[in-house]
């Protein structure tokens, strides 16, 4: 029976690896495995030999002190802070609001602001003027009183741009260096081990203390512009340029999220059947035909793994620039130019809570997005 | 089918060939055959060699020996660049925290001091209360850490193990959590312990008698980090992977569910214990977020992390590299001893996340 069924697998996975070679998709292959959903609801497993239903009570115990944890640090959370965003003048110590309100997302996408009176007004009923180079905004109240308006522009002008270009510039280039290095360490003998733990070394510093570092190496007077001949062009501080500040952020993110996305990928590529390497030599493909056609179909999994966590962690990056720099800003405190969203909420928590949870929903609904597109980009380009 | 693909192939090549009015191959060999040289040639005395370009087999067998010697290079090359950058910031934090201030801020960067300042370090320990950093974090850390391994192996072990209703829909739950942004929860959390009776941070004393205000804040710092996720999910895996039989034996011998996790399944699964033990101390250690909004009120309950950030600047706001570096050894050095120690633990407890997915 076992000598019958054996050639058969194999035949399944030349196929596979066939498919896999020529880069195309499988269609009409073997069976779709269930999806998650399905997979999760499929009914009780058969997972051990006790008698299932007896055990209710004892097991909720067991979860007990996880669930009610949760509960209390998690769950709950998670709804009062959506309810917060939408609160008006929430005031957590008093415990009052001024009604439910859509402002708090205006304000902080910059569509909602205040006169100088206090009094809220939308961005489609003023109108602007430049004077002395700065934009200011006006409101005609219509009894002939105009008055400034104030809005926040700390979101839509650093907070959101700076996320994003963290994002599609550290994503895409720190998964690149990393799938180099590892399918490198993956293919020599010696001193792989000793480099293996090099490479890891960064992911256990502290990541506000490794970005002090960075500060001395990036600093107008650092060990940075002295290689390059840079004379003192300031990186992180005496005002620095906002893209010049955001290179230096971006290269201590790339050097700080390697280590993990190496280890994934290594894991990865130990477990790559040799096999198909072997297959792939008969077929007189070249080293980088099979690293293209061979290596990175079969770390897919991986590859969208890493995606997916380095995409949600980049979105949430905080502690690298407080780290850096150490305020939000490259002139020591007034422009807030190097906000990132997760540090604007932060910065709100003892500010205005309402703002804060606005911009944690934007943010939570944002990832949810990017989540969802990676799942559906990687049900026709993962093969697993 | 396939024959027909092909000769479907050569058509259009003819066509294409005839559209560009180059000559078919057909055509070509009608035209090399009535060459006279090539009538005169005598098929009997041919030999046959492989030939690849201009090379002959061995040649070529050389050539790949060539390339496979240039690639181990090229890859080893690539592969010291890259630890020259990764090790690079590590040693410049040391040989700066050996440097005065004059020396780091000249206009030559030497790449060794040129007299060692071991002067930075004592500064350190006198202008920044060091030990009573580390103590706040080892207490935070050691208590937390033993809370969330018992919530943990409780929770792996209901889902590895016990069956009950709602199981799937439950663990999807708590594994769905794991995409929340944390920031959402921060929010509501610092106004839940911000409002809890015998907590009064604007005040910064306890209202009741029976905890003190360093109590609470420490409770704080703690309590919420009682549970994770990802170490149930962990857990649950290399408890599933514990054969059915020994919970058999375990029942035929008249053990309890309490007892046999206990004798069986924690000694058995210590390796991911010790895992989740270090990772999680090394967590706390390197937690800044909350503990920084936790004791705005009174820096002496600071974790390390936290007191590291805007230490040691000059009155003027210019920061003391030396001294900020000397702080920073110390806050690394640890964590680079428990890695050199525990390299297997760590990297197994890390590297397990992404074999799922």
């Amino acid at each position: 029976m076992a000598e019958a069924t054996t050639p058969e697998t194999k035949e399944i996975d030349n196929a596979e690896l066939h498919r896999n070679a020529l880069g195309r998709n499988e269609k009409g292959g073997a069976p779709r495995k269930k999806n998650f959903f399905q997979r999760l609801f499929k009914g009780r497993e058969r997972v051990s030999a006790d008698a299932g239903e007896k055990n209710n009570w004892k097991a909720w115990l067991y979860l007990a002190p996880s669930i009610i944890l949760l509960a209390v640090f998690t769950f709950y959370p998670l709804i009062n802070t959506i309810v917060i965003a939408f609160l008006k003048d929430y005031d957590y110590v008093k415990q009052t609001n001024a009604g439910f309100t859509l402002d708090n997302f205006g304000t902080v996408l910059g569509l909602v602001g205040q006169t100088s009176s206090q009094v809220t007004v939308y961005r489609w009923q003023c109108y602007s003027s430049v004077v002395n180079g700065t934009t200011h905004w006006w409101f005609n109240s219509g009894s002939g009183a105009i008055s400034e308006v104030y809005f926040q522009t700390d979101v839509i002008q650093y907070a959101l741009p700076n996320t994003l270009i963290i994002t599609f510039v550290t994503v895409p280039i720190s998964i690149f260096i990393s799938l180099l290095i590892s399918i490198g360490l993956n293919s020599i003998k010696w001193f792989k081990k000793i480099l293996q733990t090099i490479f890891f070394v960064p992911y256990v510093t502290n990541a506000i203390a490794v970005g002090m570092v960075f500060a001395v190496l990036f600093d107008y007077q650092g060990i940075i512009n002295f290689i390059f001949h840079l004379g003192s062009t300031p990186w992180i501080d005496q005002a620095a340029p906002t893209w010049r500040a955001m290179i230096a952020l971006c290269i201590y993110i790339i050097w700080h999220s390697l280590p993990f996305k190496i280890l994934i990928f290594l894991s990865g590529l130990q477990n790559i059947d040799k096999q198909y390497y072997d297959a792939a030599k008969i077929d007189c493909a070249g080293k980088w035909r099979t690293m293209m056609n061979v290596t990175v179909p079969l770390l897919s999994p991986q590859i969208l793994y890493i995606m997916i966590t380095s995409f949600i962690a980049s979105f949430k990056e905080y502690t690298s620039v407080v780290g850096l720099f150490g305020s939000p800003s490259t002139d020591g405190g007034g422009t807030k130019n190097m906000y990132t969203i997760v540090y604007y909420i932060y910065d709100q928590i003892k500010g205005n809570v309402g703002y804060g949870g606005a911009a944690a929903v934007l943010l939570f609904i944002v990832i949810m997005i990017f989540t969802a597109i990676q799942f559906q980009v990687s049900k026709k380009r993962v093969y697993y | 089918m396939e024959n027909a693909k092909k000769e479907k192939s050569v058509d259009t090549r003819n066509f294409i060939q005839k559209l560009f009015k180059m000559k078919t191959a057909q055509e070509k060999q009608a035209e090399r055959e009535a060459n006279p040289e090539y009538q005169a040639i005598d098929t009997s005395k041919m030999v046959l060699v492989i030939k690849e370009g201009r090379a002959n087999a061995a040649q070529l067998e050389k050539a790949q020996k060539v390339a496979r010697i240039v690639g181990t290079v090229i890859t080893y090359a690539f592969l010291l660049f890259m630890s020259l950058i990764v090790l690079f910031p590590f040693y410049w934090m040391i040989i700066t925290s050996l440097k005065s201030t004059t020396e780091i801020r000249s206009l030559h960067q030497t790449f060794f001091p040129t007299n060692v300042l071991w002067s930075n370090y004592i500064t350190v320990f006198n202008s920044f209360d060091f030990l009573t950093y580390v103590g706040n974090t080892l207490v935070v850390g050691i208590i937390s850490t033993i809370g969330t391994l018992i919530t943990t192996i409780f929770a792996a072990f209901a889902f590895a193990r016990l069956n009950f209703r709602g199981k799937n829909v439950i663990f999807a739950i708590l594994l769905a959590t794991m995409m929340i942004p944390g920031e959402m929860m921060v929010i509501t959390n610092y106004i839940t312990v911000a409002r809890l009776p015998w907590f009064e941070f604007s005040t910064g004393t306890a209202v009741t008698g029976w905890l003190t205000y360093k109590d609470s804040v420490f409770a704080s710092m703690i309590v919420p980090f009682w549970v994770s996720v990802f170490y149930i999910y962990l857990l649950r895996q290399n408890f599933k992977q514990i054969p059915n039989e020994l919970y058999l034996a375990a029942k035929v011998d008249g053990k309890s569910d309490w007892q046999y996790l206990w004798k069986v399944m924690v000694p058995l699964a210590a390796p991911t214990l010790i895992s989740i033990f270090i990772l999680k101390l090394m967590g706390t250690w390197n937690s800044y977020v909350w503990p920084q909004l936790v004791t705005t009120n009174n820096e002496k309950w600071r974790l390390v992390t936290n007191a590291l950030r805007g230490s040691f600047t000059t009155t003027a706001g210019e920061p003391q590299y030396g001294i900020q570096m000397a702080a920073t050894i110390l806050v690394t050095v640890p964590l680079l001893l428990l890695f050199i120690f525990f390299r297997k633990y760590i990297m197994r407890g890390v590297g397990r996340a992404g074999i799922k997915g």
